[in-house]
């Protein structure tokens, strides 16, 4: 009983049914039931339930290249809410309009795994939403050129379709989501590719790189050179409170949400606050970007270590 | 602002607003209706409810409310379920939500035309529509759009054409200023006045932190303007006896020098206006 009641909270409390203290019992409960209150102590002494103190962010990390039929692909975790990204890069005709352009597509999915709220068969109401976020943030960010997944100019360029999919929602989606599409493309491996006799773009398999035999490549560069990334934080307003990368607890108690997106030379992205009870004042919104500038760095460095890291391996 | 010499196509300066038009209860089967228009862009908005009961995963301690969007053709996709979720959260913020528990509000909005600014079009038709239904509102919500050129200079409410070309903008809404009939003694306690705080905030493209703190102040300057007109057109269509019986102690200033023409019907003012009138007591004008 006490176990399916708490299933939220992370903890197994229930597990060894009568060997439970009485008065974490009672705390578990007013949680339960005066989840509001309960929060409000906490920020009285300004620290969350999770211990952690109003403006630090979760625990954050990246694995580059979990999916090995992907071209460039991430596993990010902050906390509990995961996130795997996927590109795949295909070969297209690019527009009239835009011939040497190649270009992107960009899709964000919630499986029915990922949340008690999504049910099988129905989507989730905010996926559209983040998938329309995160395309106008990569776009209008300019971190990809799109010239630059241009292959003949005119006959073919580059489609790359990325797919983040979300594998535990426990808040801050959307920060989730767009480090999982940084990351994704800065692991993203652009395969080598050449034309064959009849004209059309085919990939070149590795092991024939070194024959001499091999027709000329269309492509040599092999990276994407990415110009000013974007990092994101989002933050719950409560009344004079801001507390920095909400769970999905506090998210669903305490409704005011601004998302700041900052890029790599502290360029406003995006500053995202659909509604809300409380109103957000020029001093608070500059107290949010003051935190994403904090974030931004915490998330540069981790970027690089993984970054780091791969090239070791 | 005389400094900043904007051309834009349609003559008007960096700080001009197209005219504003509102007409409320044009609807006769919906408990509240409003059609909006700035210049080209024509949103119509319609409110059934509160009807009882809530959908499944809201909360039926509260109010819930449903935004349907209706674009001019075609389907809906991304850019309009954004639509729908910015508009009811914004919704969320101004109506008093514990007043009908367990019902639920639903606001269509039709777009007849979109020549950019659509999104605060059609959050001022919605809350002009909700005030139509007598739904209680703490305040009303006024949007805006400001656009940042490529020369670094802020222009309002841009047309799409506009919008295509400028480099970032950003969707701003705010609460309309409380002008209360009581001494505005309670409020001392807080230091920032609500008109100044942002309940909605949508940017597109880079822009530079300044220039974003840039286009709150010049949002927040359009917005009082907006919200005046909200005020004189929701005086215009309510008969003046109904005023005077409610709201004696009001002086209300007779100054309509420079607002575009009303399309107000004369409405039969039913128990709802009353109520609705007596929510907006808040914000009629002083001055």
């Amino acid at each position: 009983m006490a176990a399916s009641s708490t299933s939220g909270s992370g903890r197994d409390i229930g597990g060894s049914g009568g060997g439970l203290a009485a008065g974490e019992m009672e705390v578990e409960a007013y949680r339960r039931l005066f989840p509001l209150p309960f929060y409000e102590r906490h920020l009285l002494d300004s620290v969350r339930p999770d211990a952690r103190p109003l403006h630090r962010a979760r625990d954050t990390s990246i694995a580059l290249g979990p999916v090995a039929s992907a071209d460039g692909s991430a596993l990010v975790k902050i906390g509990d809410t995961t996130m795997l990204a996927a590109i795949k890069l295909e070969v297209m005709t690019p527009s009239a309009d835009a011939p040497d352009e190649g270009s992107l597509a960009i899709e964000f999915h919630m499986p029915p795994i990922c949340s008690p709220i999504v049910r099988p068969g129905r989507p989730a109401e905010v996926a559209p939403v983040i998938s329309k976020q995160l395309s106008d943030v990569i776009v209008s960010s300019g971190m990809i050129n799109l010239k630059e997944l241009s292959l003949i100019s005119g006959k073919a360029a580059w489609m790359a379709y990325l797919d983040i999919y979300c594998l535990n929602a426990d808040g801050s989606l959307f920060d989730a989501a767009l480090l999982s599409a940084i990351s994704s493309f800065s692991h993203l491996q652009i395969p080598l590719v050449s034309l064959s006799d009849d004209g059309r773009v085919v990939a070149v398999p590795g092991d024939l790189l070194e024959d001499k035999s091999t027709p000329e490549l269309v492509n040599k560069e092999r990276k994407l050179l990415l110009h000013s990334i974007p990092f994101s934080l989002t933050c719950i307003l409560h009344k004079k409170y801001i507390l920095a990368d909400p769970t999905a607890e506090e998210e669903s108690i305490m409704e005011t949400s601004i998302t700041v997106v900052l890029d790599s030379s502290e360029r406003l992205v995006s500053i995202y606050k659909p509604g809300g009870s409380v109103l957000a004042h020029t001093s608070t919104v500059k107290d949010c970007i003051v935190l994403t500038k904090h974030r931004m760095k915490e998330l540069q460095n981790i970027l690089e270590d993984s970054l780091s890291a791969m090239e070791v391996v | 602002m005389g400094a900043m010499t904007v051309d834009r196509a349609d003559g008007r300066s960096a700080n001009q607003l197209r005219p504003l038009a509102c007409s409320r209860n044009i609807l006769h089967r919906a408990h509240g209706s409003a059609r909006w228009s700035q210049g080209d862009t024509i949103v119509l908005a319609a409110v059934y409810g509160p009807k009882a009961g809530t959908k499944k995963g809201e909360n039926p301690e509260k109010a819930s409310i449903e935004v349907i969007w209706k674009p001019k053709t075609g389907q809906i996709g991304k850019l309009e379920k954004e639509y729908e979720m910015i508009l009811k959260r914004t919704l969320q913020s101004v109506c008093l939500m514990t007043i009908h528990p367990n019902t639920t509000t639903s606001i269509i909005v039709q777009v007849f035309g979109d020549d950019g600014a659509l999104l605060p079009c059609a959050i001022n038709a919605s809350c002009a529509a909700l005030v139509d239904a007598g739904i209680p509102l703490k305040h009303l919500a006024v949007a805006i759009c400001c656009g940042l050129t490529e020369g670094g200079s802020v222009i309002l409410d841009p047309t799409r054409a506009e919008e295509q070309k400028i480099q970032a903008f950003a969707y701003l809404v705010f609460p309309n200023s409380p002008l209360s009939v009581l001494p505005s003694a309670p409020s001392a306690e807080d230091d920032a006045p609500i008109e100044n705080g942002i309940i909605t905030s949508v940017t597109h493209g880079v822009m530079p932190v300044v220039e974003y703190f840039n286009c709150l102040e010049r949002g927040r300057a359009a917005c009082a303007k907006i919200s005046e007109f909200h005020r004189r057109s929701l005086e215009s269509q309510v008969p003046v006896v109904a005023r005077k019986q409610t709201f004696e102690v009001l002086w209300w200033p007779h100054t309509l020098t420079a607002w575009p023409e009303f399309h107000g019907f004369a409405c039969n003012l039913s128990e709802a206006d009353v109520l609705t009138v007596a929510c907006c007591c808040m914000d009629m004008p002083r001055t």
